[in-house]
């Protein structure tokens, strides 16, 4: 049940919060702006025309600046929010015709979510939380007990399971949503901002429990972040929204590569493009060359250049999973490659300081 | 024309609806009094059990009871201490029997207006059209005057307790209906939405969720229906129902000071004890309120 086979597909997808949002579709499908809709009929545009296909097993992060409807984008996924046009395709049936009791056991069995306000239950301890989703499909005490302690104690609050969340510091309340969410062993996992009240530290950590936990369970991840480097290091593909539209949708080494516009160069323009670059992009491809370093074609520049680097090495072939061999990189290619980003003097003056 | 005087229904024609709705609720009160006495009978029982239990059993077993019973609420021994010195005294006075039969009815009243006020107010919470229509009806069942009511029901079932009950609960039971509902509407938006998320039900949500976090409510509401029925003890005993608001009725009437302010502290004293004992537990529901973080 966990592993998630099937994608999630938006299609044709609109919101427009306000009362009569529905009468306003047409004007925005005609090209009517965000601003225009809130002036002349005082509606907010939260969603338009979002299109996008979420690979199942895979970790899709959102992104994009404050307002730009990250939230009303992943509460459609499960329907906290209903579309005003538009279709959410699971397992081949649209979410948005679902009845009652159909959406409550997709909810049950196939989702979890993790909040950006936490919204934990502010009467149950840390254990009775986490417990919550398996109490309500009725599975037994001690079983749901059993499961919600691993997962209390993998993001590290052993020890706080009969705590009640306010008196929890605001980072360990994330990681109780965290636990309680990931307790209900759905193949279907929502995050919004799961990771943004945590230190660094812990941050990290929790990402390295999220990618653990992908490598074993390889559940549909969705994850709002508003951190590049986050949305660089879990997600398999990103989307950036802006004004409730999709503007770029792609691998992070595709937008970091080729940003589609000036708002997204401005995005990624600070980012380490040694942790997101593989050294495949910059390969020749040409025969294996004479050298002690081979690397896999997964290798990040700045894992290739530190390989050759302590192997004192200039060149290192580069290897499919099977072994067989795709081309050759170079130490001063991909020294080159990393501190020198598509737009010049600034940035470059930039990765020599660091 | 004349502005001074406000056009009025003639006097006949007054007094003509009046007679006509009068002479129509008493004709209605003859049909149906007597199944509606049926049909309210248990609470006569229930009543009189529980004043039995009071009254006759030792006085030494009903005071260790109702002091477990307050420590049970509190689990304060101050309050305990103070009920206890409180009902020595009141036994001391010659009050003991009247406070006892007081007790019963507070009691069963609070009950009563428990299982009726608690399910109206969750109705009201999930229905705004319930509460478009049930909150002016409480508004007018606390405002009218409480001898207003007291007409109907005498009409219906004579003097005695069950009429004296039901004329409590109109008094009592609006409190606890309104903080039902403002508890369970209070609930944040988040936490509902996050039982939403996890697929509860409609009846998982109340009974996990928005009872459990309205309760501290809904107790403030049970604390004040107790306090207004204890105060319609005494109007109560005009329709004659006994206990510590008979001696005061009859205090006032024949002008016995001594009499009245007796009994009166009799009922303050018991005022003060359920006020603190439900108060203590309604703290208690929420020590997971206790803030350590902002
Ligand atoms: N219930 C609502 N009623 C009206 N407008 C809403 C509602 N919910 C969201 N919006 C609007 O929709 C837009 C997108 O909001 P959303 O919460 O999805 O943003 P976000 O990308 O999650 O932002 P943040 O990063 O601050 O969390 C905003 O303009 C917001 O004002
Ligand atoms: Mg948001």
């Amino acid at each position: 049940m966990a592993e998630a086979t099937h994608d999630i597909e938006i299609r044709d997808l609109y919101k427009i919060f306000g009362p009569n949002g529905a009468a306003h579709v047409a004007d925005v499908k005609a090209g009517m702006s965000k601003e225009d809709l809130k002036a002349r009929h005082d509606h907010v545009l939260g969603l338009d025309d979002i299109n996008l296909t979420i690979p199942a097993g895979r970790i899709q992060v959102v992104m994009g600046l404050s307002g730009s409807g990250k939230s009303t984008l992943i509460r459609h996924i499960n329907r906290l929010i209903e579309p005003t046009a538009g279709k959410v395709i699971f397992e081949g049936r649209d979410i948005v015709q679902m009845g009652p009791a159909e959406l409550r056991d997709f909810r049950r069995e196939k989702t979890a979510m993790v909040f950006q306000k936490f919204a934990l239950f502010p009467h149950r301890t840390v254990l009775e939380n986490t417990t919550y989703g398996l109490n309500i499909r009725g599975i037994p005490d001690g079983e749901a007990e059993e499961r919600a302690r691993r997962w209390i104690a993998r993001v590290g609050l052993e020890g706080f399971e009969g705590s009640y969340p306010n008196q929890l510091s605001g980072g360990m309340q994330q990681r109780v949503g965290l636990a309680r969410a990931l307790t209900n062993d759905a193949g279907i996992l929502l995050m919004d901002e799961a990771f943004s009240a945590l230190d660094p530290l812990i941050r990290t950590d929790m990402q390295s429990v999220l990618l653990d936990l992908q490598q074993e369970l390889q559940k549909t991840i969705v994850f709002i972040t508003h951190d590049l480097d986050e949305a660089l290091r879990l997600g398999d593909r990103i989307a950036i929204l802006r004004d409730g539209r999709i503007i770029q949708e792609g691998t992070g080494e595709q937008i970091v590569l080729r940003p589609a516009d000036d708002y997204i160069s401005s995005f990624v323009r600070d980012v380490k493009r040694g942790h997101v670059i593989t050294a495949r992009t910059v390969m020749r491809r040409v025969e294996p060359v004479e050298t002690p370093v081979t690397l896999p074609a997964t290798a990040l520049l700045e894992e290739a250049a530190r390989a050759m680097t302590d192997a004192d090495a200039s060149r290192a072939n580069i290897a499919a999973q099977d072994g067989a061999h795709l081309g050759v990189v170079t130490l001063s290619k991909c020294v080159a490659e990393m501190i020198a980003p598509d737009d010049g003097d600034e940035a470059d003056a930039k990765a020599q300081v660091a | 024309m004349d502005l001074v005087d406000f056009p009025s229904m003639s006097r006949g024609d007054l007094r003509d609806m009046r007679i006509a709705i009068d002479t129509a609720f008493r004709d209605f009160t003859r049909a149906y009094g007597d199944t509606l006495e049926s049909i309210f009978h248990p609470i006569q029982v229930l009543l009189v059990f529980i004043e039995d239990l009071l009254i006759d059993a030792p006085w030494i077993v009903v005071l260790a009871g109702l002091a477990g019973l307050v420590w049970a609420l509190g689990r304060s021994w101050k309050i305990v201490a103070g009920t206890v010195i409180a009902l020595l005294l009141i036994g001391y006075f010659g009050m003991w029997e009247d406070t006892m039969r007081t007790i019963a009815m507070v009691a069963v009243c609070t009950l009563i207006a428990v299982v009726i006020g608690i399910p109206v107010g969750i109705l009201m919470a999930r229905s705004d059209r319930a509460n478009g229509v049930i909150t002016p009806i409480l508004d007018m069942m606390q405002t009218m005057p409480s001898f207003v009511y007291l007409i109907p029901v005498v009409m219906i079932f004579g003097l005695g307790k069950v009429p004296g009950v039901i004329a409590v609960v109109i008094y009592a039971v609006p409190p606890i209906i309104r903080l039902t509902n403002l508890g369970i509407r209070q609930v944040p938006a988040d936490v509902l939405e996050a039982a939403e998320a996890f697929g509860s039900s409609a009846g998982q949500k109340l009974r996990e969720v928005q009872l459990p976090l309205a309760l501290p409510t809904i107790m403030a509401g049970v604390n004040q229906t107790i306090m207004m029925s204890l105060a319609m003890v005494v109007v109560a005993s005009m329709i004659g129902v006994r206990g510590l608001g008979q001696p005061v009725l009859q205090a006032i009437n024949n002008q016995y000071f001594t009499l009245g302010v007796m009994n009166g502290l009799a009922i303050v004293a018991i005022a003060i004890i359920f006020d603190r004992s439900t108060q203590a537990y309604g703290k208690r529901l929420q020590r997971h309120l206790e803030a350590q973080h902002g």
